[in-house]
This record gives C-alpha cells, structure tokens and sequence, in this order.
C-alpha cells in the first residue's frame, strides 16, 4: 500500500483552468489578478455542469419522475457538500442569486413584523466603514423603513476595522461586518466582534464573500448568526449565493420572496410556509449552478484550504514585497501579511487608477479599478479610485513580478518615474 | 504601440495643463456628473449670452487622464460658439467616441477632440470621454428650459443677479 502526500502544485492546477492560457491584447499571456471581482472555473466545474444536464436535469423539489428525483438528489447533495464545507449542517444554507440577494433577504426579514428580532425606531444597526456596498445600502435601507438608526466603526490608517471608535450598546439589534475587505484584504477580528455584539444582544451577520474562497472557514466556530457568500468567486458558476442562517432563526423567520416551492399550504385566503431552507426558496431554483458550486467546493476540498491559504499568503507576501519596492506606490491596507487576504489595493502617484489599468491591460495584466463598490472606505482614504490586484490559488508568483514590471511601464510611460 | 495611438501627446498635454479650468462666475447652470463606476466626477458651469453664444465653461472635477484632458477640450472647442453648433460639436465628439474606431472625426468641427479616436477603441474609457461634454450638454438644456420658464412666468418678473443654481444628476 502507497500513500500519496498531497503537494501543492500550481502548474498542474492552472491546468484546470483552461481560460488561463489564452493571450489578450496581440498575444500577451493573461495575468487574471481579478479574481476579487470574479473567479475563474476549473474544468471540473465546468463537467459537472455539463454532466447533470446532459443527464438528469429536471426541476427540483416537483415531479415524481426519475429525472426529478436525481436532479433534486443532486441538488440536495451538493447543499450539504457546501454546508459541510463551511461549517454548517444543511437545512442552514439557503441558495440566492449572490449574496447580494443574501445580504438583502436578511436586511428585508429584520424589517419583517412578523419576526420577533426584527427593529424599529429606537434601535441601532452597526456596520464598519470597511463594507461593500452590498453590505452597506441594504442596512441604509433597513434604517430608513424601520426607523432604526444605522452606526459604523471607523476604519484604521492600514484599513482595517478601528475596535476603538465604537461603544456599542443596548440599543444595537444588529451588527455587520465583512470577514476579509475586498479593498485592503484586512480580516476582521470576529472573534472579538462577535462578543461584542452577544454582550448586547445583538445578531452578527458576516460578508463572507472574499474569507470562503480563500481560507477554511467554519459558520459554528465562529459563531455568528448569518453568513452570505458567492458560487462566482470560489471557482463556482454565477448565479448562485448562499445565505447561511442559524437554524432557531431561520425556522423563526417570515419569507422574503414568495410563490411556489416555499409553501405548506395553499388556501385562496392565506398561505403557510415550507420549513427552511425551501421558505426561502421561492420558484424553480438555479440547479446546475448548485451543482457546478458543490463541484467547485469538492475541488477546493481536495486541494485542502490550509493549502490555498497558505499558497495565497506568499503571493500577498509577494506582492506587498513588489509593490512597495516601487517608488511612488502606496498600498491602501496593511503592508505586512498577517491577518491579510489578497486583495492588495494601492495608487500611483500621479497616475488615476484608470489609467494605470489601461497600461496595465495592454501588457495583459488583468487588475480591478475604480472604487470597488466600496465608495465610502475610497473617501475615507481621500481616493477616488484604486488599482486592485487580486489573487486566487491559480495564481503564481511569475504573476506578481509581471504586475510590478507592468506597474514600472505604466510610470514610464506616463512620465511620473520618481526621481 | 497601442498606448501611444490611445493616449496620444495632445491628451497628455491637455491633462497635465488643462485650459479652462476653475469655477467662475456668472453662470447660467451649474451641474455635477459623476462616472459611477470609478467615481470620477467634474462640476461644471455654463453661461450662454443672451443671444446664445457660448460665453463661459468652467469647471473643476478630478479623474483620470482621459476624462480631464476631454473636459479641456471642450472648453477650447465650444466657448464662443452659438449653442446650437456647440451641441452638434458635442453630437459630433459622442458619435466618434462611441464608434468603436469606425468613426475618425473631423478635426475643423472637433479641433484636439479628433485625439480621442483611440479611446474608441476601448468601450470601459468612452464614459470617461463624454464626462464633460455630457456635463455641458445637460448644463445647456437647463439653462434652455430655464429660459422657456422664464418667458412663460413672464407676468412674475425673476430677480436679477444670482442664477438658479440646478442640481446635476449622475450619468
């Protein structure tokens, strides 16, 4: 008997990924560093797909024909696949379009009546100035239907969450924090965030979108309440978000979407609900989406998380190195590589960001930039926009020296190379 | 090779000594427009006379290279003009910005404008281009409306001196 040790081997996965050999711009190689925005999909992904519609693809959750049933097995299966792999059981773990449909189906039940934590005047909604806007205009929204006032901490010259502009008390029902910023990268001290807010008595909900597919996370453990995350930025297809709830909760919740599947029964006067997940299920769900993020998740799983974190700690490592090695670079975020993700986000000196993408496009090197859906935090910093690089276990470190070099050609070309 | 076509020397020159900038005084319409994508953005003012020349554009705004030197541009391109023949110099820049390179523009009706071909070429920077011409041609709408108001309130006569300051909406 032989017994294979699992090494990480970034060759052999980028051979997963077919779009990552393709060229751009007159055949430079594409340099994907936007992998914040959207990740790429691994051929597994993409069979699995292929595989449960060329071979059982059926509504699910009706019909008692044999497609029906493997459909919803499939569909079912990969529900506790991804529930397992965040720490949760599966009746926890309702599917959405994004998790900006996640974010938006709490922040409409926590303005429900019918759901006895929901607010009202008087109370408080805490939030940070770190947060995507999917995590910011819902609770703006919240505050202005309930009367319930919305407070945020500050953020910290490294950006990340300021612990000490904030006293939270009696009145907060509810705080809201991103888990790692998909700005400066920071990651948040949940722990500490979460005792803060059961002192209070206050319900955490926790922006996943940029932790899961970067690092082993578990929803127990952490103990927060409610959690939202994207199939389209953990190698999974579009299309689908997941909304984690603690059971008591989401058994206690009223719907947000309704119509068919998220029934019991159905009379002309009044309706009474399915138990979650399916309450919050309404129509025929994405199906294949699911069933490409369980395969994005078993995919994952067998490279191990503690593998890919600690793959994308040296890029971050890297690229802080890079980037601050360039004169005339500032890194908006903490510039060392503890408690960092990678979402590495800076500016040039005298060079917008937009520009700095274009040349940085032309070279082939792939970068996000503007403001990130996170307008506020850009303001807190004094900048309009940022040129973001981010990463993903594809990525290599050949990549990062690509970037710095691209950078280089940007100052030259617009002539701002310090003196 | 491409950069250079895209961010020709007259664009460079434009952002790095913009004409026309700074808010000024008087004005017919104020307007702020914003690209919300990259949160640039530029206030700007314009005063018609009252024979609708284009007396005065001005306007203060931060982004990137393209959309400041454009904004430049304008102020070179319209000021002086009647109205009606700066709103087809504005028709005429949106048509070759927005042309994906199949439209070259005419340089005796677009002047430095005509650099921006390139810019065509790239559908995420035709935004920046039109920020401040956008921005002018809504400004002249207003001023426009205003006019037809106030001819109709003409029993009312408005004070004279301070302007109707109009707020700007985002593109």
């Amino acid at each position: 008997m032989t017994t294979s040790v699992r090494v990480f081997d970034v060759t052999r996965i980028r051979e997963d990924f077919p779009i990552l050999a393709r060229t751009v711009r007159d055949g430079k190689p594409l340099v994907y560093l936007d992998s914040g925005a959207t990740s790429q999909r691994p051929n597994q992904v993409l069979d699995a797909e292929r595989e449960f519609l060329t071979t059982c693809n059926a509504a699910v959750h009706r019909g008692a024909h044999q497609l029906a049933e493997e459909a919803t097995d499939a569909y079912e299966n990969a529900r506790a696949a991804i529930a397992a792999f965040v720490g949760a059981d599966s009746d926890e773990l309702v599917f959405t379009k994004n998790a900006t449909e996640s974010l938006n189906l709490v922040t409409h039940v926590l303005g429900d009546d019918r759901f006895e934590r929901h607010l009202g005047p008087g109370d408080e909604i805490v939030i940070t100035e770190l947060e995507h806007h999917a995590n910011l205009v819902p609770w703006q929204e919240l505050a202005r239907s309930t009367g319930a006032t919305l407070r945020w901490y500050g953020v910290t010259d490294d950006g990340r969450i300021d612990l000490d502009s904030l006293e939270l008390t009696d009145a907060v029902k509810v705080v809201a924090f991103t888990h790692q910023s998909n700005v400066t990268g920071a990651v948040a001290p949940v722990e500490e965030l979460v005792r803060r807010a059961r002192a209070v008595g206050a319900l955490v909900v926790l922006d996943a979108c940029q932790s899961v597919p970067h690092m082993a996370v578990d929803f127990h453990a952490l103990g927060v309440d409610y959690a939202a995350f994207s199939g389209h930025k953990m190698l999974g297809p579009s299309g689908v978000g997941v909304l984690y709830g603690r059971r008591e909760l989401l058994n206690a919740m009223p719907p947000f979407i309704t119509g068919g599947s998220m029934i019991e029964t159905v009379t002309m006067e009044r309706t009474t609900y399915a138990p979650p997940p399916q309450r919050f299920e309404a129509g025929v769900p994405m199906t294949s989406q699911v069933v490409g993020l369980g395969a994005a998740v078993r995919y994952l799983e067998e490279i191990g998380m503690d593998a890919v974190a600690a793959h994308e700690h040296t890029l971050v490592e890297a690229a802080l190195a890079a980037l601050g090695a360039i004169d005339g670079v500032r890194i908006i975020g903490p510039t060392t590589a503890e408690d960092r993700g990678g979402a590495v986000s800076f500016v040039v000196d005298g060079i917008h960001a937009h520009d700095l993408g274009q040349i940085l496009d032309d070279e082939g090197v792939a970068i996000r930039v503007g403001h990130h859906c996170a307008w506020p935090l850009h303001r807190h910093f004094g900048v309009a926009a940022t040129a973001r690089a981010s990463f993903a276990l594809y990525n290599t470190v050949d990549e990062i020296d690509a970037l710095a070099a691209a950078v280089r050609r940007a100052q030259e070309f617009f002539g701002e190379v310090p003196a | 090779m491409r950069m250079e076509q895209m961010y020709q020397e007259v664009i460079l020159d434009h952002y790095k000594h913009p004409h026309g900038r700074g808010l000024r005084e008087p004005f017919g319409a104020e307007v702020h427009h914003v690209n919300p994508t990259c949160g640039d953005e530029v206030t700007l003012r314009v005063q018609l006379a009252d024979d609708g020349t284009v007396v005065d554009v001005s306007y203060d705004g931060q982004g990137c290279s393209i959309s400041q030197a454009s904004t430049s541009v304008l102020t070179d391109q319209v000021v002086g003009m009647p109205v009606e023949q700066a709103l087809q110099t504005v028709a005429a820049f949106n048509e070759m910005v927005s042309s994906r390179g199949t439209v070259e523009g005419d340089e005796d009706v677009l002047g430095d404008g005509i650099a921006f071909v390139g810019v065509s070429k790239y559908p995420a920077r035709v935004k920046c281009a039109l920020l401040g011409w956008m921005a002018f041609k809504d400004a002249v709408v207003q001023i426009v409306d205003d006019r037809v108001v106030d001819e109709r309130d003409s029993a009312v006569p408005t004070e004279d001196g301070e302007p109707a300051r109009i707020g700007g909406q985002a593109s």
